[in-house]
């Protein structure tokens, strides 16, 4: 315990951090990092390999990639909690495996889980944060003033840490770690799961900070984060893809962006597989009512003539890229509806109500889950529930399974009135959990025969469906592999695969795309295009407001409300539309959070008083 | 000398979150005081190891005045409770149903063998619970030697009166077995708040991620541990005094040493169960293997291997080599010496010291195992 105290930082928030080293040396630097773990299985895993990078004093730089990638690795080797195993780690001028403390003493972090006490209240986390890093008691006053404007905290100071919205918590976060200017901030994944609304706030404050001369690194799964800073390294698989300012990596697909319009009465979704299948295109997706799509390299820029349509040129974004960046290290390109192997498409008339909700309503004490919902969802359509973590998605998908009793309201699913049969209901659902739940000792061909077992077929038929499971899933390579070894993206394959097995009339999904790089989602969306296609109902929830484009129609739901409805043209109308650019679906939940929240509770809020 | 006031105010920022944690976790509360209370009345009114009021089905085929006044003496035995039956199957059936304990048979030359000098009962136990048969066994004796006693002077044939044995026990007159299950329990609570419940909230802070964020400011580890260690102690001492007061006005245990030593002795067993519980829970960072490790390594042997509930001196020699490892052994022998003999300076100085190196032994392997580092 003998250990000195060497960067002592009580320092006045606003005067500028950087006093101490010159400005000359970057605020972060790694020289040919590497870092592996073992697994439990023994085998080494290289988490990073050969990483250089570095942030210059002053800059807001980010760490993109999809989960797996090294980014939260990266950070907590910064911090001095993880050691490199090659390489050098210098933060603000000082080695990060000689002096850790010295480090962690000058910056300051918010790792993925905030680092909240839940049972202490708002004040108390931020007053055992100042405590620790000694600010005084005059620094508070005008610092936490400061704070309570910047993040709307003031009117809930005394309430629990552990009582507050999710984006509230990730705010209360941030506050914690700026209760004194640190000289570094470094972020690990503060946007996922917050809703759209929060994470707009949360980067008007990073902004703010940056102006006021403070360095940051932030890591995120979302691309068009990137685009907001100065710097970017993007990670895969624990290799560095690119590093630069993000208008280098948008610049790969430079003069290769189009807009196409779909032909009448095809969906985006079914244009967009039609374009993925063709062979000069390296990317598609649905945006607004078209297709994005990105053409390979030695096509000619000015021809736009796309899947038989003229396509408009776009500017490229970040994420077209980023999927040239994936394509030419991995060279492979998403999988596409068309060539799945096609089913033989379930019977029943495409007009009729497979789930109807009416009223549906779920409490635990006092906290109300979900509040008088009510839709229903037709043969065949993808239907989508958007919402923030905490907005009642899952709760609603639980009762929907009959795996949890609505507190009041009706529920049909497949004909059949949940609460009273849910055995029988569930015999024709298919549901995938938002955590790995299948059986991760067994092999992926036993828990596929486990599943064909628990749903009642045997004999020939269980060996077509899982012959026909693995091939459609592409798992053949891993049978006889324990499924907890399998690769992140492919689990998750795994659990919806078992999920069909017993050809599902309704299929349920729970957050299937949360973390997953850009082109696992692409298959993913393309394999569920493809089940659409077949007849099968698919019900999903997701925190990508953009993935409402691939739906029929969505609802949007924050705070166990549902709060509007539609097809993605619907819900985007609602959004007040800027010159130069069409509404997202991002714009548009945005609009109608605002919307509900600016109103009185009641119905009827024009009451005059 | 700054840096001395700075680790100062660190601590107390740390160690009143920690108290206001403790306060506010129902868990903690449950585990620090509910349990304990529960541990008190459980073994204090559940496990008595004594028995009173043994049912005993008595068959009188001799129906004499002698066999009458034997059972008169089985009467007036407060430990026994008497039901009178006319067969040995009637009886028997009572013992199966667990009506009666055991049965007693006078057969019928009773009176007749006993002028003659050579009477014989027959006492039929159930062994299913072979503690309590050889009590009950040796229950019988009492009324009968004083039956024996009684009859002695009325009849001339009776050669002499029988050889009454008179038991004295040593620092448990009463042969009440509170007195030494009071010391134990004093072990067992500290037991369950130093190691499991430390082991837990520490391990919670690893599985939370708050220890991640934590670590990324200037706080030491060092004074991380020492936030953790105070409130746990305030609270394991907390468990002592109702274990002390429990003992004192519930269950009437005197206590012959002096109070100084016990407090002392307790703290020092305390510091020991807070180190393994704090060792544990930073070596496997998990809640679950963080309880069940403690449960194994402290509460178990407590229970089973201190000398608690069963008597060292009758384990096979293997199993006794392995008690001299454990600590919560050295605290029984301080608790129940301070109790039940007094301030015996011999067993107390050695034990304590046992402890206390333990103590010191633990709280180094402590400080050096925890690293501001993840793995």
């Amino acid at each position: 315990m003998g250990d000195a105290d060497p960067g002592d930082c009580e320092r006045p928030f606003n005067r500028p951090a950087a006093v101490t080293t010159p400005t000359s040396s970057p605020a972060l630097r790694l020289d040919g990092v590497s870092k592996s773990f073992r697994r439990e299985t023994g085998e080494s895993v290289l988490a990073l390999d050969h990483i250089s990078f570095s942030v210059d004093r002053g800059g807001l730089a980010a760490l993109v990639g999809p989960d797996g990638a090294g980014k939260t690795t990266l950070i907590r080797l910064l911090t001095g909690l993880l050691k490199a195993e090659s390489g050098v780690v210098t933060v603000l001028g000082i080695d990060a495996a000689k002096d850790p403390q010295a480090i962690q003493s000058r910056i300051s972090y918010m790792p993925q889980q905030f680092g909240l006490y839940d049972d202490l209240t708002v004040f108390e986390n931020l007053n055992l944060y100042a405590d620790l890093h000694g600010v005084t008691s005059e620094n508070r006053r005008t610092q936490y003033a400061r704070l309570m404007e910047m993040t709307g905290l003031e009117p809930f100071q005394k309430r629990l840490a552990g009582k507050l919205s999710g984006g509230m918590k990730q705010k209360l976060g941030l506050a914690c770690t700026l209760v004194r200017s640190p000289e570094l901030l470094l972020l690990d994944e503060p946007t996922v799961g917050v809703d759209p609304l929060s994470r707009r706030e949360l980067w008007e404050i990073i902004r703010k900070l940056v102006k006021e001369g403070m360095t940051v690194l932030i890591s995120s799964s979302f691309l068009d984060e990137a685009e907001a800073c100065e710097h970017v390294l993007v990670l895969n698989e624990g290799k560095k893809l690119a590093e630069g300012p993000p208008a280098e990596v948008s610049g790969l697909a430079l003069g290769r962006t189009f807009l196409a319009q779909p032909p009448d009465g095809m969906k985006p979704r079914d244009f967009q597989a039609r374009l993925l299948a063709e062979p000069d295109i390296v990317d598609a997706v649905p945006e607004s009512g078209q297709v994005r799509l990105v053409s390979q390299a030695g096509r000619g820029s000015g021809t736009g003539i796309f899947g038989g349509v003229a396509a408009q040129p776009t500017p490229a974004r970040f994420e077209d890229g980023f999927m040239v960046l994936l394509q030419q290290s991995g060279g492979a390109k998403p999988i596409d509806a068309k060539t799945l192997q096609p089913e033989e498409p379930l019977g029943g008339s495409r007009n009729e109500s497979v789930v109807e909700v009416h009223d549906l309503d779920r409490r635990f004490g006092k906290f109300v889950a979900v509040d008088h919902a009510s839709f229903n969802v037709k043969r065949g359509e993808i239907f989508g529930l958007l919402g923030p973590n905490g907005a009642g998605k899952t709760t609603t998908f639980r009762m929907l399974c009959g795996l949890l009793p609505p507190s009041g309201g009706t529920l049909t699913v497949a004909g059949v009135d949940v609460r009273r049969a849910s055995a029988s209901a569930r015999q024709h659902l298919g549901y995938v959990a938002q955590k790995f739940s299948l059986y991760g000792q067994l092999s992926v061909g036993d828990n596929l025969a486990f599943f064909a077992r628990a749903y009642g077929l045997g004999g020939e038929k269980k060996s077509e469906r899982i012959a026909w499971a693995l091939s459609q899933f592409k798992l053949e390579p891993f049978v006889r592999l324990p499924s907890a070894h399998l690769p992140g993206g492919f689990k998750q394959r795994l659990a919806m695969a078992a999920s069909l097995l017993h050809r599902p009339e309704i299929l349920f999904l729970d957050e299937p795309t949360s973390g997953a790089d850009p082109f696992a989602r692409r298959e993913f969306w393309q394999r569920i295009t493809a089940l659409a296609a077949g007849g099968v109902t698919v019900i999903v929830t997701t925190h990508f407001m953009e993935e409402a484009e691939y739906c029929d129609r969505a609802a949007i739901l924050d705070n166990g409300k549902l709060l509007a409805q539609g097809t993605p043209a619907e819900l985007r109308a609602r959004a007040p539309s800027e010159e130069g650019r069409t509404p997202t679906m991002e714009d548009a939940f945005i609009a109608i959070v605002l919307e509900a929240r600016g109103k009185p509770a009641g119905k009827s809020g024009e009451n005059p008083s | 000398m700054k840096s001395w006031s700075e680790k100062l105010r660190r601590i107390r920022a740390l160690t009143l979150k920690e108290t206001r944690q403790i306060l506010r976790d129902p868990s903690s509360i449950a585990i620090g005081v509910v349990f304990p209370l529960m541990m008190i009345l459980l073994f204090g009114y559940g496990l008595s190891l004594d028995i009173t009021r043994v049912s005993v089905a008595m068959v009188d085929e001799d129906a004499s005045s002698e066999s009458a006044a034997l059972i008169g003496a089985f009467r007036l035995s407060p430990y026994f409770g008497v039901t009178v039956v006319h067969s040995m199957a009637e009886a028997k059936k009572l013992v199966q149903n667990r009506k009666a304990d055991g049965a007693l048979l006078i057969p019928s030359d009773f009176s007749r063998r006993w002028h003659s000098g050579d009477a014989e009962i027959q006492i039929l136990v159930n062994g299913t619970d072979p503690n309590q048969a050889r009590i009950m066994q040796g229950y019988a004796q009492g009324p009968i030697a004083q039956w024996g006693a009684a009859h002695a002077g009325s009849s001339s044939s009776f050669p002499a009166g029988p050889v009454v044995v008179v038991d004295r026990m040593w620092f448990n007159e009463n042969n009440d077995s509170h007195y030494f299950l009071v010391p134990g329990l004093i072990v067992l609570v500290m037991t369950i708040i130093g190691a499991f419940l430390t082991a837990m909230v520490v391990a919670r802070e690893w599985e939370r991620g708050t220890l991640e964020a934590l670590f990324v400011t200037p706080m030491r580890a060092g004074e991380f541990l020492v936030s953790k260690f105070l409130p746990y102690f305030g609270l394991g001492m907390v468990g002592f005094l109702l274990c002390l007061l429990a003992g004192h006005f519930l269950f009437h245990v005197p206590l012959r040493g002096s109070l100084f030593l016990l407090s002392l002795a307790s703290m020092t067993y305390l510091v020991v169960a807070l180190g393994i519980g704090l060792l544990v829970s930073t070596l496997v960072k998990s809640q679950f293997l963080a309880s069940q490790l403690a449960m194994l390594l402290t509460f178990l042997p407590a229970m089973m291997l201190s000398g608690f509930l069963y008597d060292l001196r009758s384990m096979p020699a293997f199993i006794r080599g392995i008690t001299y490892a454990l600590p919560a052994r050295y605290a029984v022998a301080l608790m129940q010496t301070l109790y039940l003999a007094g301030d015996v300076g011999s067993v107390i100085w050695l034990n304590l010291g046992i402890l206390a190196a333990m103590a010191a032994a633990l709280l180094a392997a402590t400080r050096l195992a925890t690293r501001k580092q993840l793995t």
